[in-house]
């Protein structure tokens, strides 16, 4: 390893890359150059300096010219920068005092026609480069060891899955459940969409396998209480019934699923006569049925100022839960109300042409003109009709939507994870990663994100499992070094105003015991946001420093850093 | 004479870059007059990157990111845009603020780096050679563009801007949430006073001044001067040394 206080011994590789590079820039123009730079003590150039022979060179300049930085010009960093820092790291320098100079992709490439300009670029270009890499710093990487065991918070359909697919990975994977019984959801529904499987049935199945599966602990009436640590290191404290239990684990998955509403004054709820879907399901499963005629209105509580969303799976229980009435007895006369029928996906829509078949009313209302419930009567506005019906009923059924569970909030300020506008858990990306949250070693899976089926919360289970065997399959974690860093000389600086805190994608920042602003070097991805927004400017960030940066400006500026 | 204006341009390294990179595989040709530099986020480019620029006589600078939802660190190109806000309000105060320019850039829009990159180079080349290059270097100008490094990177207008989205979504500590327009205008107002702040103090630090001199040299009204004199006294910035007949004169601590 080269000492700190060493004069600066740079040395530039320019690449030809074929004609690629060679074609248009006079490389050997540019080596002459760049040996004319302050603190440049080698340059050469080569065909291809990321095959074989090139790297060689740059592994044998290192240790001839006692090389302690290292430019190579040629592509870009985002494809050949980890095959140069190796090189560099094989002939003992540290990979972060190689820089690279991009003078391909973003100068002989776009500027074929203007070679001379081209060449002024590529001269600017690496007199910038070496600028920096003049103030460059040796860094480490930190690797942290990884506890290969993971926390799933929530019984339900989802965590369970997840649960159980961890363990078969082998995984010591802790459940935690904070009512009595595991299933969540489950529990209380009757048949499920799209295979009319009894949910019992479901539920039995996953449940034993669960609870026979020696790699998984089980703790249901269970919270959590406290979550401490980082990816790959969590330190977990639950309480089971008055009793604090600590655990450690690597990762953790939240699949704590969400709560039915209760349509307090909508539609004269009552509980009796006007119940919810999922009331519905607890009578159909002992068929306590006895009424002629129902009426079922979707999208209740929901599509609506208060909740904008849809909640994805209520168009497919109402039509699963009027055939199941329909196949128990044709003569009952089932009318469903509804804004507009969501039936994705095949088996979905021959759910909705069946209950067409079966006789089920449909009946089309807008929002503005929402039904009117009276004692045994429905006044509805029929949108094709133009004209207003009355429909009669003995029981009427509210498809209400799944909302955030009550305590979403304490979950997500324990985890350090955001929550959206209606309180269900924010994924990272919608996209990218969609059962990831921005906090590593932390995973989203089922209804905790957003109102979806059995089927898609066993998907998820299995997607958020996968992602945290991403990291508990590793017996260490290597963290990149360059991150932000408060330096032990700027402490004083700090004023504790918690800016850097807040901005902080990644809650990698944090007050310790002693009231001091503390960077988490594991959660942090060196994104520089608080540095460049620190009122104070007391933190740093490593290999984009300032100086660094301002280097390279005033290299091109032609004039001295100050 | 053809100009052919120094550009610079901060690039974060997930959008940007790789649409720049993108431009070259797919052989797009653009004016040869940019330098880039590589950055992680576009919120890493601290407003003293793009005055410092400015100040060593480049002609044009021009911030590139994720657009908004695609940032890799999720919200950092936010914070690029509240401080490149900033900085354009300040160098408006110094008739600057077209020398810079923020655009979005993804990492597949190869063929719209190209056209970003070059609408803004005409642009640049439009405005003719920056005032602080050249034979027709504008000292004056520099003296102000060194108030307007120092008026961003104090304490008021970093925590200002730093705290900008914080407090329109979550409120300030006292829970109330402000809108972009009042927060704009309290922005717009400490943009004014901290940039005559830093141009006393930096007149204060060569030389003893009244209120009077400064109101000359400056040209501002002596009683806007005062004011600030006032308030920099009151935080032991500055401090009056002498005294001629009734005439205090002010120093820079």
């Amino acid at each position: 390893m080269k000492s700190e206080d060493e004069p600066i011994r740079i040395g530039v590789f320019v690449c030809h890359c074929g004609t690629n590079i060679g074609g248009v820039l006079d490389c050997e123009g540019l080596t002459e150059y760049a040996a004319t730079l302050p603190n440049v003590v080698f340059s050469d150039h080569n065909l291809y300096t990321c095959a074989e022979i090139g790297l060689k060179t740059i592994k044998e300049a290192i240790e001839e010219h006692n090389l302690n930085r290292v430019i190579v010009c040629s592509c870009t960093p985002r494809t050949h920068e980890p095959l140069f820092r190796s090189a560099c790291e094989e002939a003992g320098l540290n990979k972060y005092l190689f820089s690279f100079v991009n003078i391909r992709e973003q100068c002989s490439w776009v500027h074929m026609k203007k070679p001379e300009d081209a060449f002024e670029k590529a001269k600017d270009l690496i007199k910038m480069g070496v600028a920096r890499a003049t103030k460059l710093e040796a860094l480490e990487t930190i690797v942290v060891d990884v506890d290969p065991s993971a926390l799933v918070i929530g019984g339900g359909i989802s965590g369970m899955n997840a649960a159980s697919n961890l363990s078969k990975q082998g995984f010591k994977t802790y459940l935690v459940e904070k009512e009595k019984n595991l299933g969540g959801l489950l529990n209380s529904l009757y048949r499920l969409f799209p295979n009319d499987q009894e949910s019992s049935e479901l539920l039995k199945d996953i449940e034993s396998r669960i609870q026979a599966d020696k790699n998984i602990t089980v703790y249901t009436s269970t919270m959590i209480t406290s979550i401490d640590g980082f990816v790959g290191n969590f330190e977990v404290e639950i309480n089971q019934n008055g009793n604090s239990i600590r655990i450690k684990v690597g990762a953790i998955i939240v699949a704590v699923g969400a709560t039915p509403l209760k349509p307090i004054n909508l539609f004269g709820y009552d509980g009796k006569i006007r119940i919810t879907q999922f009331e519905l399901e607890n009578v159909l499963k002992n068929y306590s049925l006895n009424a002629n005629n129902i009426v079922m209105i979707q999208c209740v509580g929901t599509r609506n100022e208060e909740r904008m969303y849809c909640s994805n799976f209520c168009c497919m229980s109402a039509l699963k839960n009027a055939l199941i009435i329909k196949e128990k007895n044709p003569d009952v006369h089932i009318a469903i109300l509804f804004r507009d029928m969501h039936t994705p996906g095949i088996a979905y829509e021959e759910y909705y042409r069946r209950a067409r078949e079966s006789g089920i009313i449909f009946i089309k209302y807008s929002p503005e003109k929402p039904p009117i419930v009276e004692e045994n009567k429905i006044k509805i506005y029929n949108e094709y009709l133009g004209t207003e019906i009355i429909i009669p009923y003995e029981l009427l059924v509210l498809s209400t939507p799944l909302i955030a569970n009550e305590d979403n909030k304490q979950i997500a300020q324990l985890l350090k994870v955001p929550l959206e506008e209606n309180n269900f858990f924010l994924e990272a990306h919608v996209k990218l990663r969609p059962n990831d949250f921005a906090t590593d070693g932390v995973y989203i899976a089922g209804s905790a994100k957003w109102p979806v089926d059995i089927t898609e919360s066993i998907s998820q289970g299995y997607a958020a499992a996968a992602r945290a065997s991403t990291i508990l399959s590793h017996d260490t974690l290597e963290v990149e070094g360059a991150t932000s860093y408060l330096p032990e000389e700027y402490k004083d600086l700090c004023r504790g105003c918690e800016i850097c805190l807040k901005l902080c994608p990644y809650k990698a920042i944090r007050k310790n015991e002693k009231d001091e602003i503390e960077i988490i070097q594991v959660l942090c991805k060196g994104c520089g946001v608080c540095g460049a927004s620190c009122p104070k400017k007391a933190i740093k960030i490593k290999h984009f420093t300032n100086e660094q940066i301002l280097s390279e400006i005033y290299a091109l500026g032609g004039k001295e850093l100050p | 004479m053809n100009f052919e204006p120094k550009i610079l341009g901060f690039l974060c390294n997930w959008c940007s870059y790789a649409g720049g990179d993108l431009a070259g595989v797919s052989r797009i040709q653009y004016p040869p007059n940019i330098r880039v530099i590589r950055v992680m986020c576009s919120g890493r480019v601290d407003p003293k990157f793009i005055l410092s620029g400015l100040q060593v006589g480049i002609d044009g600078i021009i911030v590139m990111g994720c657009h908004h939802g695609d940032c890799h660190y999720l919200e950092g190109n936010y914070e690029a845009e509240v401080k490149f806000k900033m900085v354009k309000l300040l160098l408006s105060l110094v008739d600057l603020q077209d020398r810079i320019h923020l655009e979005w850039v993804s990492a597949s829009e190869g063929v719209r780096f190209g056209e970003v990159v070059t609408s803004f180079t005409e642009s640049i080349k439009k405005l003719g050679p920056s005032p602080l290059s050249g034979e027709n270097f504008d000292q004056q100008l520099l003296e102000k563009l060194k108030a307007i490094e120092l008026a961003a990177g104090g304490e008021r207008l970093r925590a200002l801007v730093a705290s900008k989205r914080i407090i329109m979504e979550e409120g300030n500590i006292y829970g109330e949430k402000i809108s972009q327009e009042e927060l704009d205008e309290i922005l717009i107002s400490a943009i004014e006073d901290e940039f005559l702040r830093q141009q006393i103090l930096l007149k204060l630090k060569n030389e003893p001044l009244s209120v009077k001199d400064l109101s000359q040299l400056l040209n501002i009204d002596s009683s806007v001067i005062l004011k600030h004199i006032i308030s920099l006294k009151a935080r032991n910035l500055i401090d009056y040394i002498k005294i001629e007949g009734i005439t205090p004169f002010y120093q820079k601590l």
